[in-house]
């Protein structure tokens, strides 16, 4: 009996080495170790044997059991491997080819530029104000402190409509409307995008334009904080390392005004074609709101203070994106749009 | 505004290089935006006199000419037919370079060596447009007792630094030399020269030969009038010629030379009339008269009105005051005596009379922005001294000075806390004292406040904050501070619709499309393009009463004429797939003089086929492509349920493929096919898909709050069901019918399959629906989910008369 184990341990283990697959295995399996397996078989035959031999015997047969168990579990595994590794073979694709399209298009540049210097101020606590694109000329002009007949009306080339209205020049009548609905309430904190109009048409001028306006007033806003102000904005538009020059300007709106360069974005003010070789790239205009402006908006000139700036989108889009001419930033031409997404 | 750095050198001491000096003027608000080096890479070019010149043995074309440059004779051939033996010109010899980068070689010209070049204005780099054509073309002539063998550069004055300014209006004081000299004196801290002009008069007086009327008193503040006699006109002297071409001015005689080098030096204009051609030498100034007219110096004939200011004399207007003289009185080669005017106009007549004519000239430029009504006397007398000094006349005794306008000093309070709360900085006191000093304010500090007296050319300078303006940028802005704002902290905010603008960017962008910007005016025809009705609303426009171009003329009432244009301009491109959208304003004109009403819209338009790929087929973008974008972007917005109806009297539209879009009773808008005609109009060849929807009416009915709903805890079971009908019958109706039959038990339903075509009959399609049912609190049997498929296929039968498909 007990050579009898033996043979088929050894024909067992054999027969599950030489298993191919996964269902030889099985069927090797059921042979030796089923219900009506060969090992089943020979232990039926027990009865037969002496008291002394049966635990022998019986101990004989289960380590016999245990050993094709454990062959069998190895072999399992063995083979679970090979078979995953051939499926695996098989399942290879060319990880190169292109991905499935997903359908997506993109923001124009003018507007991505107008939400990030949106964005910083909004961080600032500013607020976003709005106002029409047809103007009065008292808006536009005369509450700015541009009266009739002031030389600094040629700075701006108008479009008139009908009724003495107008195409808006700037956003800054935006600075006036606020401030009637909202005096005496402080502080006052906007910024106006939107797109303003003059009578230009060259590669770097359009007719129709984007600016953001900005306007913060206050019981004790100083032109230290106008500076502070505009030099953060540069470096959060621009770069960390961007570095800000103020020049005395002319707005009949603001005094003192200033007129804000930036370190080149090109040359980083080492000096190039971009800034003309000085370094320096003019971004916007600024200036303490002026006393005038103020009185008319309804605010006590001798109270409060404040600042605006205004600054030109086209002209940041086009230095943030190495543009060369405004007129592309009209055509929407297709292959100009795809390149900013 | 050009200035020479060497004339500024005339009036203060400057010891930086022209650079520098623009660096620092920039920083204190006057722009310099170029420095341009007169003469630069110019070298080798002296004096000569030609001393013979002879046919050339070859050629016809040429000459010979022997010419003395002091050192040398040299032998050059020369094409010119402007020169003769005695000339001085300016020659380059071998080696020389010249404007444009040419260089001087030997050269051998049919046989006859040559040894060097005579030069013309332009070879020299004179800006040709500041030449007569016979010296911008020929060879430049010398006075003809220049010595030879002199730098000709330093000879013609071309060694110098003009600074090109870029002024802001209110600086109209510094439209002069002298301005700018006391703005750099200000700012290097360095003494200021104030000219004075001493000048040899005759014995006889100006009184009783000249006499000044000024009428119209409030157009003409201040007329001074001085004789000078025995003039011989001819050319001025080369350095003041070309101090006018350096500053852009073309110099003509030496008569109006001086009176264009006074105004570039004083930022006087002046005029100079022939004395002998002004009737008794009485000058009237008074307002136009309706009808007159005068022939101006450059020849036009304009008409005056009485809104003008003109000089006038007995027999009529003699001058369009401030603006330009008249030919009649001009000054001319038989001009033996002349009448200087130094004037000063009233601002705003000359600004509007200068735009009615469309006439602009130095001096109107000056005028406009107001002048130094002090400095008229000054100025002219500095006239009369350049012309005595080159003896080009002689002065009579005494000026007229009617000056009726005669205006108070100014003077401004300033208080140094006030400064302190505007500056943010605290200039000291001292300091304070010295800027303003400097700047040739006057000063007297109480104690308090400062009281400070403008000079009469700052016009610009009228309320204590234009002299916080002027202790700011003297005091450097870069030395002020860099701080920020500190206060009641707020929260940075968009409104509403602002943030819902930037939401639907966003979300078309992420469905495939580009946002375009295109301009808000349109051409006129755009609407005849769109195929609108002669009475269609829409043709109301706001009209641009001085557009550029008929293309840009009127504010637009729709943006889809926009967005066709720029599919077209792209096919014409060869990018003949694409979808693009805009966000932006329409105009509709109201009554009267009030501001048009702006309404925003949302416009898309869609051409050609998706990018398709190895893995995926390209689609059409159709009408179904951009009804799915708008599904998707309603469904981000939270917007109420929309409903397709079909609009088919559109007249941009294709008549079966249009959907109005409403929600309730209010329509948001169209989406659908372009009309093929359109299509024509604007030159697309491809179908166009476009919406056009207005932002407001959707703002209104969008933004249902998001709201959790339970999980289903049981299972649910999904039919299919597939029916014949009528292909006329809208889809969305039996979609509703599924959803009524289906009752509480149905929880969705979706159309997965649309087919025409055999075996379905003629006339009809096969519609598959799968359909989810759902209850929340067991589990479904199929036998329920049956029973519902069944009353919904009997609701079908019944509406629309559908068959079940097996």
């Amino acid at each position: 009996m007990r050579e009898k184990l033996q043979e088929l341990c050894h024909e067992a283990l054999q027969a599950l080495d030489a298993a191919g697959s996964l269902e030889d295995l099985n069927e090797t399996r059921i042979k030796y170790l089923g219900k009506k397996g060969a090992l089943t078989q020979v232990l039926r035959g027990m009865g037969k044997l002496s008291a002394e031999e049966r635990p022998r015997i019986g101990q004989a047969a289960n380590e016999i059991r245990s050993a094709i168990e454990e062959r069998l579990a190895a072999r399992t595994d063995e083979l679970k491997v090979a078979v995953q590794e051939q499926r695996l073979r098989r399942e290879v694709i060319d990880v190169t080819l292109p991905g499935t399209p997903v359908q997506w298009g993109g923001k124009h540049p003018l507007t991505r530029v107008r939400e990030n210097i949106q964005d910083i101020f909004l961080g600032l606590g500013y607020v976003i104000a709005e106002g029409p694109e047809v103007e009065t000329d008292y808006y536009n002009f005369e509450a700015l402190n541009l009266p009739q007949d002031h030389p600094a009306r040629d700075m701006q080339d108008t479009f008139f409509v009908s009724g003495g209205n107008l195409l808006r020049t700037h956003t800054s009548p935006v600075q006036v409307r606020f401030m009637e609905k909202t005096a005496p309430e402080l502080p006052v904190k906007i910024i106006v995008p939107g797109k303003v109009y003059r009578r230009d048409d060259d590669a770097t001028h359009s007719p129709m334009f984007h600016q953001v306006e900005g306007l913060a007033i206050d019981r004790r806003i100083t032109f230290s904080d106008l500076k502070g102000t505009l030099d953060l904005f540069a470096r959060e538009m621009f770069s960390p390392d961007t570095r800000t020059r103020f020049r005395p300007s002319y707005f009949p709106f603001t005094e003192p005004s200033v007129e804000v360069d930036i370190s080149c974005v090109m040359c980083r003010g080492k000096g190039c074609r971009v800034c003309s070789h000085t370094g320096w790239l003019e971004i916007l205009g600024a200036g303490m709101v002026h006393p005038r402006v103020l009185e008319v908006s309804g605010y006590d000139s001798e109270e409060v203070t404040g600042f605006a700036f205004g600054m030109g989108v086209e002209r940041i889009a086009m230095l943030k994106y190495g543009i060369d001419d405004m007129r592309l930033l009209f055509e929407n031409d297709l292959r100009f749009l795809q390149q900013f997404r | 505004m050009r200035v020479s750095y060497n004339w500024l050198k005339e009036f203060v001491d400057l010891d930086i290089s022209p650079r520098e000096l623009a660096d620092r003027l920039t920083l204190a608000g006057i722009a310099v935006e170029r420095i341009e080096e007169t003469g630069k890479g110019i070298e080798k070019v002296v004096t000569g006199r030609i001393e013979t010149i002879s046919a050339h043995p070859n050629a016809d074309k040429l000459v010979v000419a022997t010419v003395n440059t002091g050192a040398e004779k040299l032998q050059i051939i020369t094409a010119a037919t402007n020169v003769r033996a005695g000339d001085v010109v300016p020659v380059a010899v071998e080696g020389a370079r010249l404007a444009g980068g040419l260089v001087i070689k030997r050269a051998s010209l049919r046989g006859m060596e040559s040894r060097g070049m005579m030069c013309s204005g332009r070879e020299l780099g004179i800006d040709p447009a500041t030449m007569s054509p016979e010296e911008a073309h020929g060879i430049m002539l010398l006075p003809p007792g220049t010595p030879p063998g002199r730098d000709a550069k330093k000879v013609l004055g071309l060694d110098d630094a003009i600074l090109e300014l870029d002024l802001t209006p209110n600086r109209g004081d510094c439209l002069s030399v002298i301005g700018v000299a006391r703005e750099a004196a200000a700012l290097l801290g360095l003494p200021f020269r104030q000219p004075q002009a001493v000048f040899p008069e005759l014995e006889e007086n100006i009184s009783g030969k000249v006499k000044v009327e000024i009428e119209a008193r409030d157009l003409c503040r201040r007329f001074v009038g001085r004789l000078v006699k025995n003039v011989r006109v001819g050319r001025s002297p080369l350095w003041m010629q070309q101090r006018l071409r350096d500053a852009g001015i073309r110099p003509i005689s030496n008569i109006v030379d001086v009176t264009n080098y006074v105004m570039l030096e004083l930022g006087q204009p002046m005029h100079a009339f022939d004395y002998n051609l002004v009737r008794e030498g009485r000058i009237i100034v008074r307002r136009g008269r309706e009808g007159e007219k005068i022939t101006s110096l450059d020849g036009v004939e304009r008409e005056l009105t009485p809104d003008m200011l003109a000089i006038t004399d007995p027999s009529g207007p003699v001058a369009i005051a401030g603006v330009m003289g008249g030919l009649a009185t001009e000054v001319s080669k038989k001009t033996t005596a002349v009448l200087l005017e130094a004037a000063y106009f009233d601002p705003t007549s000359i600004r509007r009379t200068s735009k009615a004519l469309g006439l602009r000239s130095e001096a109107s430029l000056r005028f406009e922005k107001g002048i130094d009504i002090d400095g008229c006397a000054g100025a002219s007398a500095r006239a009369v001294q350049l012309i005595t000094g080159m003896e080009a006349g002689e002065a009579v005794a005494g000026m007229v000075d009617n000056y009726p306008g005669l205006v108070p000093e100014k003077t401004l309070s300033l208080r140094s806390e006030r400064a302190t709360h505007i500056l943010g900085v605290e200039v000291p006191r001292e300091e304070t004292f010295n800027i303003l000093t400097n700047l040739r304010f006057k000063v007297e500090d109480t104690g308090n406040e400062m009281l400070v007296t403008v000079p009469t050319y700052r016009v610009d300078v009228s309320r204590e904050i234009d002299l916080i303006e002027e202790i700011a940028r003297m005091y450097g802005y870069n030395r002020v501070p860099v701080t920020l704002p500190y206060g009641l902290s707020t929260a940075g905010i968009k409104t509403g619709k602002q943030a819902f603008l930037d939401r639907i960017q966003e979300l078309l962008a992420g469905s495939g499309l580009y946002e375009v910007v295109t301009y808000s005016f349109v051409h006129p025809r755009v609407f005849d393009r769109m195929n609108l009705p002669e009475n269609s609303p829409l043709r109301d426009t706001v009209k641009i009463q001085n557009p550029l171009s008929e293309e840009n003329s009127v504010m637009r009432t729709m943006m889809l004429p926009g967005l066709l244009e720029v599919l077209a301009k792209n096919y014409s491109r060869r990018v003949q797939n694409g979808a693009v959208f805009e966000t932006g304003k329409v105009f509709y004109p109201r009554r009267g003089d009030s501001l048009p009403e702006e309404r925003l819209v949302l416009s898309a338009a869609s051409m050609g086929r998706t990018a398709g790929s190895w893995n995926t087929p390209s689609r059409e973008m159709d009408y179904y492509y951009l009804k799915g974008v708008l599904e998707n972007l309603f469904r981000e917005l939270g917007t109420a349920p929309v409903a397709y109806r079909p609009e088919t009297a559109n007249p941009s539209f294709h008549p079966g493929r249009t959907a109005s879009l409403e929600t309730g009773n209010e329509k948001l808008g169209v989406l659908g096919e372009l009309h093929p005609d359109v299509l024509e109009k604007f030159d697309i060849p491809e179908k166009v898909t476009a919406f056009e929807l207005d932002l407001a009416g959707l703002l209104a009915v969008s933004g249902r709050p998001l709201q959790y709903g339970a999980l289903p805890k049981f299972p649910g079971i999904e039919r299919d069901i597939a029916i014949i009908v009528g292909q006329d019958t809208p889809a969305a109706e039996i979609m509703d019918t599924i959803r009524s039959a289906g009752g509480e038990l149905l929880q969705s339903v979706s159309l997965f399959d649309l087919y025409r075509g055999e075996p379905v009959p003629e006339g009809n399609q096969s519609m598959a629906f799968s359909l989810k049912f759902q209850a929340l609190d067991r589990t479904l049997t199929d036998a329920e989910a049956g029973e519902r498929t069944e009353v919904i296929a009997r609701a079908l039968a019944a509406r629309f008369g559908a068959e079940l498909r097996g």
